[in-house]
């Protein structure tokens, strides 16, 4: 934004050169109140060119003399704006720090109040879903029948495109039922789990000495492959590819999201093992987004980490997202392949270079403003939602969500079962409601980054939000509102309406391979038009992997 | 509340696919925010909707309504000779605004709705809300004496040719509420131009011309007023000497700054008691409107501010030139005089037509304010430039904004 700013000051020296002159010139009878405002207008506008223009200046010595950027920034406003801001908390200097301004957080009701101990919830029933792994197809071959026992880390299925692969049991215990949805596309394969879970052993891997490819093949032989997710597509990652870089981040900004430093607390070892891992997987580098938010620094776990490039990132949401982190850290050309990790899923790698097992646990939290009471849960992938909501829930119509409230994944009937790489479930109210004038003056409080409504004045202020839309699906209207909930240099609108007539060089150069669902979920909460950005953004996604 | 409207609909929903749904569904969600909930994407949605986003531009609009009516009868009374000051007669002033500004909102609609409703229903989709603001904006963009049947016309034109062949709401290239301003400026000029028509009641603007009243001056109106004992309106009344109706724009054509405060004062010009369009006369009307749609986050601040930059630069450059009466008057009584700031709240900054990225609305802005400014002084057959160099840009919109990506997409690139 400054840059405009410095250029319409630029574009001002005529205003310079004429005022004064007119001003003076009409001084006397015909110089009235208003000229005056204008001499004071005038005056800023000089002094703030000035200052734009020095600021610019003293950038590009900077950058001459080699100043890294993103610590100082260069810029003699970085201290003006600390005024403003506050000041970075001690544990960020000398640190790369990535501040970002864009974005909103929708305040939620139904957090965690008190961190309390973590509820271990070992279910009757888990299940394996082959729709969590994007990029599969909906009929994966199996390895075993119905009635045969697995240990946890026993390959189940793989895909027929990339039979390598093997996709792991969380759990021990017996399968008992193939569900299948649509297409007969298999959606869930349910296990009866022993009440203790066994271990299938995983034999030692040296990964000092050993090979990558031979690395690769342990990887997608004891099920760990799935774990890693590649850009551009957001899909699982294709091992004929080396990754340029790596990306983790180690913080959630969505809605009620849990927080990482608990999900690490106690498995550091495991995490460190599996960044090792990571490392080896790639001539880049392996980068960790770190959350600078808070005046405390996050868990020694990920300041501690060895062998990574650290830079820290305050801001509302998305900031959290790796893909925002991509983007300020090595942006993506439209030839680059990285890959993406999930904290959660980099201390299962570990685990199973560390101890020898594929530990499938997951610390979920169970939030939203439908649960009784919002707490942290452990438990493993696949483990049934009906058996863990039992008898947590308020009456009600409720909305169970497989994740955050913009994008995470409805679940509902008898097989819920919870999803891989989940890190949270959010249960609120349906908005199954008609509203009179509501579009107009609102019967309940209700999020909006809006100014149209007066929450901006209320700071604090939290929301239930129910699953009204809260108006109908319209054409694009109201512009410019995407891009300032994406701390991105992309252009959301044109991205989708050249997504919209298939347009495959405009939705390439518009910067599609960068961004994924949870990227401009926050700008399709915003829609004015209810726009479903997630749905085309997928759909743009598939048709470009088509074209390739 | 919500079994009401359950109620309502159960009851009273017409079969799909008919003229009557349509309108049934416009209504009934006017009055009931629907019940939809959010299906494949987030889970929760923000309160904001295109309604309430058109509705709050409509907010906006209101105080420009209220001293636009009270101008109408301003003016006609200024040119009568009778109540000349501001607060003098003010219910004869609204009665009379009111009498000539309700026949235009209400064709307006009608034609405009009709045609939207219409439309939608042989589309097959619900009607949408981009006739709210161009149907609020077209009444006070126009003369007050404006023959209905060209208004009328005009609107019929502009929706159905400006925007149903376009695809409707979200995807019209020019505004709409322009257009139809357009259509009347090319199609019959003698109703929206030069000095004649923007006093209302007489026949011809000359001197010595009998005021025209019909039933509700006379009848309905004085009735009341002669009940609670206020002044009437008087007929026979005839145009004063002296007054030619001419606006400041147009004396400041014939003999620039000088010419115009012989016949109005700074202050007069400021609050709007000149003739002209209904709506656009009352700067600090306009302006607070402005601040609402700006401090609600409904208007680009990018657009307004640029546009005043682009005006006020093309001004001072004439000012340095000075070559002739209308150029040498100061750039900042400039905006004293006409439109500029109703067109830079409410016409520019329609979101549709104009340049759709950040940087893009900043030229966009800037060259509205460069190009108006030129047409309102180079051109003598338009006394005023905003419509046309908004049209203009309109037009110029999608190009800016192509360039704006191709820079983005470039960017993009040249990371490989």
């Amino acid at each position: 934004m400054k840059h405009y700013i410095s250029k319409i000051y630029l574009a001002l020296p005529f205003l310079l050169v004429w005022f004064p002159t007119y001003a003076i010139a009409q001084g006397g009878s015909g110089f009235s109140w208003g000229s005056y405002g204008l001499v004071a207008a005038a005056v800023i506008a000089v002094l703030g060119a000035v200052v734009v223009v020095s600021d610019n200046l003293l950038k590009v010595e900077a950058k001459r003399s080699g100043v890294d950027l993103k610590s100082s920034g260069g810029s003699s406003f970085s201290g003006i704006n600390r005024l403003f801001k506050g000041s970075l908390p001690k544990y960020l200097s000398g640190q790369a720090v990535v501040e970002l301004s864009k974005g909103y957080n929708i305040p939620l009701k139904g957090e965690i109040k008190e961190q309390k101990q973590i509820e271990e919830v070992h279910t009757k029933r888990y299940a394996l879903q082959p729709p969590n792994y994007r990029g599969i197809r909906p009929i994966p071959k199996l390895e075993i029948e119905e009635g045969a026992t697995v240990k946890a880390g026993d390959p189940v299925f793989y895909d027929k495109s990339n039979p390598d692969i093997k996709y792991a049991s969380p759990i021990s215990g017996e399968f008992v039922e193939l569900q299948r949805g649509a297409k007969r596309a298999i959606t869930n394969l349910v296990f009866l789990a022993d009440k203790e879970t066994e271990y299938r052993e995983i034999p030692n891997f040296d990964i000092e000495n050993q090979a990558r490819a031979d690395l690769k093949k342990h990887l997608m032989a004891y099920g760990c492959w799935p774990l890693l997710n590649k850009r551009p597509f957001d899909v699982i990652a294709d091992p004929s590819e080396d990754p340029k870089n790596i990306f983790i981040s180690t913080f959630d900004t969505a809605p009620l999201a849990l927080d990482m430093n608990i999900a690490v607390d106690g498995r550091e070892e495991d995490f460190q093992k599996g960044l090792d891992v990571l490392n080896k997987l790639t001539d880049g580098t392996v980068f960790l987004g770190l959350d600078g938010r808070n005046s405390t620094p996050p868990s020694k776990a990920f300041t501690d980490a060895e062998g990574v490039q650290k830079i820290y990132f305050r801001g509302p949401h998305p900031a959290g997202n790796v893909g925002v982190q991509i983007h300020h850290i090595e942006p993506l050309s439209t030839t680059d392949v990285v890959w993406t990790l999930d904290v959660q899923n980099v201390i299962t790698l570990g685990g199973v270079f560390n101890q020898n097992k594929f530990i499938a646990d997951r610390i979920i939290a169970l939030v939203g403003a439908q649960v009784e009471e919002p707490t942290l849960i452990k438990t493993k992938v696949g483990a049934s939602l009906n058996e863990i909501l039992d008898s947590r829930l308020q009456e009600g119509d409720n909305r169970i969500i497989n994740g955050n409230v913009l994008s995470g994944e409805k679940k509902e009937g008898d097989h819920m079962y919870l999803n891989a790489s989940s890190n949270q479930i959010t249960v609120i109210p349906e908005g199954d409601y008609y509203e009179p004038f509501g579009w107009l003056i609102p019967n309940k409080l209700r999020p909006t980054v809006s100014r149209t409504y007066p929450n901006f004045l209320i700071p604090g202020l939290k929301f239930k939000g129910d699953t009204n839309t809260h108006g109908e699906k319209r054409a694009f209207v109201v512009t410019g509102q995407y891009e300032k909930l994406l701390p991105m240099d992309i252009y959301v609108q044109h991205l989708m309406k050249a997504i919209m007539i298939n347009d495959f060089e405009r939705m390439e150069g518009l910067g599609i391979s960068e961004l994924s669902e949870e990227d401009v979920a926050l700008a399709e909460f915003a829609c004015t038009s209810k726009m479903p950005l997630q749905k085309l953004l997928r759909e743009g996604l598939d048709y470009v992997k088509s074209q390739m | 509340m919500s079994n009401i409207a359950k109620n309502i609909k159960d009851r009273l929903e017409p079969k799909k696919g008919t003229l009557a749904h349509t309108a049934f569904d416009a209504f009934f969600t006017f009055l009931f925010a629907p019940n939809k909930t959010t299906s494949d994407g987030v889970h929760i949605r923000d309160g904001m909707d295109l309604k309430r986003t058109m509705v709050h531009v409509v907010i906006a609009l209101q105080l420009c309504y209220i001293v636009g009516t009270y101008n109408i009868g301003h003016q006609h009374f200024t040119a009568l000779g009778l109540h000349e000051g501001f607060f003098e007669a003010i219910h004869l002033k609204l009665a009379y605004g009111l009498i000539q500004l309700i026949p235009i909102f209400i064709v307006t609609h009608v034609v405009g709705l009709g045609i939207e409703f219409f439309y939608a229903f042989k589309k097959g989709h619900s009607v949408e809300e981009g006739f709210l603001v161009t149907g609020a904006l077209i009444p006070l963009i126009m003369p007050p004496d404006i023959p209905l049947w060209i208004l009328g016309l005009s609107v019929a034109f502009a929706v159905i040719l400006g925007k149903e062949a376009f695809g409707g709401t979200g995807m019209n290239v020019l505004n709409i509420a322009l257009l139809s301003r357009a259509f009347i400026f090319f199609a019959y000029p003698t109703t929206i131009a030069g000095d004649q028509v923007w006093v209302s009641g007489f026949e011809t603007m000359a001197p010595g011309a009998e005021v025209t009243y019909n039933w509700f001056h006379t009848g309905f109106f004085n009735g009341i007023f002669e009940a609670v004992g206020w002044s009437l309106f008087e007929p026979g009344g005839t145009i004063i000497d002296g007054f030619t109706g001419a606006t400041p724009l147009g004396l400041a054509y014939e003999g620039g700054w000088e010419a115009v405060t012989q016949v109005y004062s700074e202050s007069q010009m400021l609050w709007g008691a000149i003739p002209g369009s209904i709506g656009e006369t009352s700067k600090p009307a306009v302006l607070i409107g402005a601040a609402f749609i700006l401090i609600t986050g409904i208007a680009s601040w990018r657009i307004m501010i640029s546009m005043i930059i682009g005006a006020a630069g093309m001004a001072m450059i004439m000012n340095a030139w000075g070559a002739s009466p209308f150029m040498q008057v100061p750039w900042y009584y400039q905006f004293y005089m006409g439109s500029f700031f109703f067109a830079m709240a409410f016409m520019a900054t329609d979101p549709v037509s104009a340049a759709s990225t950040n940087r893009g609305k900043l030229i966009y802005g800037l060259l509205i304010g460069a190009v108006g400014m030129i047409v309102r002084v180079w051109n003598p057959a338009y006394p005023e430039g905003w419509m046309l160099s908004i049209l203009l840009l309109n037009v110029f919109a999608p190009l800016i904004d192509h360039y704006v990506l191709e820079s983005n997409i470039n960017k993009r690139l040249k990371r490989a």
